[in-house]
């Protein structure tokens, strides 16, 4: 039997008086949760972590939201370079059934010293998640035959289409690639 | 004239396809292919190449850099494959694809203070003019090629990562470099030829 796996994202808005910023929990609907191996939470963020299968399962497109997910880390220069783009596309799109969601592989033993700063100095304000999956070689391929794992990588994906890209973004390529999928 | 310059450019598009080499530039190599020799800067000043190891079996030829937080956390790995490897004549040859006016973190001096403190105990050569890492088709850092010296010139035997598992040493379930030299030196089958890992790209 074919899981059907619904995933909705409740955006969770942490009122905070210090600091007015809004912060965002991807949340599961309880229909068919895809629960993160681990959740790290750390002040008002809050990131949840995946191994590859239950990544797998979070972007498993049956719903109509079109998700744009990018492969980065913080030592990653081109992907700390385009991160912009692609919180303009969230700014830009998250009010047409588009969700933004930023993969972080960052060593996961350096999340608190460094992902977790590195998000509240940049204000990021799409999803973070950190894939903790050391067997590379198994997922990489899963994700897309063609990437050799070098990083920044995009996947742009709804239930129509799905396309694969490892390369650098710039927000005009970005948004014109992700047009594509909306006008679908 | 006009049906001339049809035959002509359809000779032009015939000579052209036939000249184009399979494996083009920029694809770089597969299992199988010979692997070109090269003459790059080590960090002692004098140059490299693989013909200048007359006794070697074979060569590890690890494309690596300075900075990225991949190739520091297998560096240790790097060293300690060729202590046990170039006993037994396959070195480990290091090179630094990047491009040192977009990354200036991977200049020659730079790369000389990384080795120095780490102890490499292996060349570390500079990929001047960034032809060597196209041509060999690596992706990212680190990334290896296995190569088998044969009369018929330096055979790529295995492309990839050094194991499956960057956070933990310990917890490595399949070394796929040593498990590939190993078998390369008795002259059996690699059982795993290519292996995919996250790395750093490499800055052109």
């Amino acid at each position: 039997m074919k899981t059907i796996v619904t995933i909705v994202f409740i955006v969770v808005l942490f009122g905070c008086k210090e600091s007015n910023s809004e912060r965002k929990v991807v949340a599961i609907n309880n229909f068919n949760m895809v629960e993160p191996i681990d959740i790290i939470k750390a002040k008002d963020i809050t990131i949840p972590v995946y191994d590859y299968d239950s990544f797998e399962k979070l972007i498993a497109t049956n719903d109509t939201k079109t998700y744009v997910v990018n492969f980065w880390a913080t030592w990653c220069k081109p992907c700390v370079e385009e991160l912009p783009s692609f919180e303009k596309i969230y700014d830009k799109y998250k009010g047409q059934n588009v969700e933004v969601i930023l993969v972080s592989l960052d060593f996961p033993k350096k999340v608190d010293d460094v992902l977790v700063p590195f998000i509240e100095k940049n204000k990021l304000k799409s999803n973070v998640i950190l894939l903790d999956d050391p067997k590379q070689n198994r997922w990489i391929p899963k994700v897309d035959k063609d990437w050799s794992g070098a990083i920044p990588a995009t996947i742009i994906i709804n239930e129509n289409n799905r396309s694969f890209y490892e390369k650098s973004f710039t927000f005009i390529e970005l948004e014109d690639q992700l047009k594509g999928f909306i006008t679908n | 004239m006009k049906p001339l310059k049809i035959i002509f450019l359809i000779v032009v598009v015939i000579t052209n396809s036939a000249f184009t080499f399979p494996s083009s530039i920029g694809d770089g190599y597969e299992i199988g292919d010979k692997a070109a020799d090269f003459k790059l800067k080590n960090i002692d000043g004098k140059t490299v190449s693989l013909s200048d190891y007359k006794d070697a079996k074979g060569f590890l030829v690890v494309f690596t850099c300075n900075t990225c937080p991949y190739a520091n956390a297998y560096e240790e790995r790097i060293i300690a494959l060729d202590k046990k490897y170039k006993l037994k004549g396959v070195p480990v040859i290091a090179i630094n694809p990047n491009n040192p006016s977009k990354s200036p973190e991977e200049s020659f001096e730079q790369m000389q203070e990384r080795a120095a403190n780490k102890g490499y105990t292996f060349p570390y050569l500079v990929d001047k003019g960034q032809n060597i890492s196209p041509l060999y088709g690596a992706q990212r850092t680190p990334h290896c090629f296995l190569l088998e010296k044969t009369s018929n010139g330096n055979i790529v035997k295995y492309i990839g990562a050094i194991d499956d598992n960057y956070q933990d040493e310990a917890a490595v379930e399949t070394a796929y470099v040593a498990n590939a030299i190993d078998a390369m030196l008795v002259g059996e089958e690699i059982q795993i030829k290519n292996t995919k890992a996250i790395g750093c790209s490499i800055k052109l």
